[in-house]
């Protein structure tokens, strides 16, 4: 039992990480961005050609990173920027479409073979935690990057002159601009981070299990019900709710491998139902 | 203002041509309903496949241009329809083409409780909860043994009819299905309710204070779109004969229905029409190419709804005033003294 929900805490921890850029982007530009899953993907095959040209992950990581970071001003700044407004439809459409292209593309570079990044053995340590208990040590460490994921969001939306921007224009565009921000430089500066934080999910994911182009879908399904079931605009929320699901998943996977999957899901629409505004709702 | 001219108006509702593409169209009907004695079987195929494609393309354009609920779970009603249909034909010894129309219908009243739970969302957060909707769809018939579990099952109450029947049938079916689901959307269009819909779609929140009932206005949309869906699905595997949860409840339904809207012209009958028209000729010459196509595809939709955010037949209306379908009302105002 206890294993079960540990195992569940861990999974939950790869989740969070899948899950705060998108809560990110919702949060500052109620923007749906349905590439997010191909995006992790896209920065798990970026670490994985690197590590096979002899780069460590880790060392893979720090060129990703900066290199997601700017991908995704770029997306923002000269695609995304474009379709925001009232209507849901153009942006739908556009991060709909770079899911396909981008899932295409790198099926046709890398085929359809799911493949993992070579850690040189870490996926396979683990942690006696007593005689019966152990953990993986790659795990593990996913799920502190996860909590200092939260608590560094957190804190840059509370206390610095960049979350503050952010808080602004996801507030009000119009009067933040008129206070000064360039909302759509601002709106890429988010998605900047969050492109970060989705390549580092990649990475981290690549680590711990395999990778494959058509993987992205389910991944942003999961984001999103993380996203979702901890309720909107508040990044503790979002690790709650990524947890949530990861236990969901776990039970169902114990209960029959073909039902994980499904019990996150039917987890997922239950709370809709019963608490449309997640666990920890933040009014604003 | 001179009291001696009297104001009166009359309501257009079309333009001189109308009535003449409306006998166009029958003959059009008529001469397609006469394909199975004289083409090849391969024709009818690839016609019932496209009006599958079109009539879902159609229902998704009802729901999202005019409902303005993007969907992307769509398949999960397409899927449905299919499995009523099989289920009815092969355990229940129903007629398949008698159970495409349950199908339809039996996807249309799964709709309605569906949308408790899918409605709690809007905008962004509604397309991605339906596509995890369609995804319990899959899942749950991915672990149904009865019909084959993830590996699928055969459509067996076909059996019995020999091939040029079955696809001479399949293919009258499939018309007739188009036809009736464009004759639905466009009557519905131009009725009262179509024009409250309009409403919906340009404001809610004003058509909702000038009366308009928007929220089972929307309930209705959703049902009715669910049943297109369900009735272009059991159509579809109809024309196959073999179903898979895959297969049924796969994302690229929606994707390829959105494609179709998008480059043809979101929100008018005339988009799916043509945007089914150009992903025809595009899949019939490009398709060999895979994923490259595939990528062509998605780019496409990209540049289409940046750049020219009323897609082709947008464009043409714009320009040249053309409607094929038309369900404005424009008020022409005469005048004439008073005798």
């Amino acid at each position: 039992m206890i294993e079960l929900l540990l195992q569940g805490v861990l999974l939950g921890g790869l989740y969070t990480l899948f899950a705060l850029g998108l809560s990110l982007m919702f949060g500052v530009m109620r923007l749906t961005n349905t590439a997010h899953g191909d995006f992790i993907i896209l920065g798990a095959f970026g670490a994985l050609s690197l590590n096979g040209w002899g780069l460590s992950p880790w060392l893979a990581d720090l060129v990703v990173l900066p290199m997601a970071a700017l991908l995704g001003y770029a997306v923002q700044r000269y695609v995304l920027n474009q379709t925001l407004g009232k209507d849901p439809v153009p942006s739908l459409v556009v991060t709909f479409g770079l899911s396909i292209v981008i899932q295409n593309a790198l099926l046709e570079i890398f085929s359809a073979d799911p493949r993992s990044i070579e850690s040189s053995g870490l996926n396979t340590q683990s942690l006696a935690l007593s005689d019966s208990l152990s953990i993986g040590v790659l795990p593990t460490l996913i799920l502190l990057i996860a909590l200092v994921a939260t608590v560094g969001l957190q804190w840059l939306f509370a206390n610095t002159r960049l979350g503050r921007a952010f808080r602004a224009v996801s507030d009000d565009p119009e009067i933040a601009e008129l206070m000064g921000l360039r909302s759509k430089n601002v709106y890429a500066l988010a998605t900047a981070i969050a492109f970060a934080l989705i390549a580092m999910a990649g990475v981290l994911q690549g680590l711990r299990t395999t990778v494959a182009p058509s993987d992205g879908p389910m991944l942003l399904l999961f984001a999103f019900e993380a996203v979702i079931m901890g309720g909107m605009g508040s990044f503790w929320g979002t690790l709650a709710g990524s947890m949530l699901l990861g236990i969901t998943q776990q039970v169902g996977f114990r209960l029959d491998p073909g039902w994980g999957v499904w019990a996150g899901h039917l987890m997922f629409l239950f709370l809709l139902l019963v608490k449309p505004q997640g666990l920890f709702p933040k009014t604003r | 203002m001179n009291p001696l001219i009297e104001k009166q108006f009359v309501v257009e509702r079309g333009h001189a041509y109308t009535r003449l593409l409306l006998v166009a169209a029958v003959v059009a009907v008529i001469a397609a309903a006469s394909v199975p004695f004289w083409a090849e079987s391969s024709w009818m195929h690839e016609f019932v496949e496209i009006a599958c494609y079109f009539i879902f393309a159609l229902m998704w354009n009802v729901l999202a241009g005019y409902g303005g609920m993007v969907s992307i779970g769509q398949q999960a009603f397409f899927g449905l329809g299919a499995y009523t249909m099989l289920a009815l034909g092969n355990f229940w010894g129903v007629n398949p083409f008698v159970a495409i129309a349950i199908g339809g219908i039996v996807a249309g009243l799964v709709a309605i409780p569906v949308s408790r739970i899918a409605f709690r969302l809007q905008g962004g957060y509604f397309a991605i909860g339906t596509w995890v909707i369609s995804e319990v769809f899959r899942l749950s018939f991915a672990n149904l043994s009865a019909v084959g579990g993830g590996a699928g099952t055969t459509l067996t109450a076909l059996r019995g009819i020999d091939k040029a029947t079955r696809e001479s049938w399949t293919y009258w079916v499939a018309l007739l299905c188009v036809v009736a689901s464009i004759s639905l959307v466009y009557l519905f269009l131009r009725s009262k309710r179509g024009l409250a819909l309009l409403a919906i779609r340009d404001n809610p929140v004003a058509a909702e204070s000038q009366g308009i009932a928007v929220g089972s206005m929307k309930l209705a949309m959703y049902a009715v779109a669910a049943c297109g869906a369900g009735l272009a699905g059991a159509l579809y595997f109809v024309g196959n004969l073999r179903i898979s949860p895959d297969a049924a409840f796969s994302v690229n339904w929606t994707a390829f229905a959105i494609f179709m809207v998008v480059i043809g012209g979101m929100g008018r009958i005339e988009g799916p029409l043509v945007g089914t028209l150009v992903f025809w000729l595009l899949s019939k010459f490009f398709s060999d190419f895979g994923s490259w196509y595939l990528m062509g595809l998605g780019l496409l939709a990209i540049v289409t709804t940046i750049y020219f955010k009323h897609g082709l037949w947008g464009y043409v209306q714009q320009r040249w005033g053309w409607s094929l379908f038309p369900t404005q009302r424009r008020l022409v105002l005469t005048t004439r003294p008073l005798a």
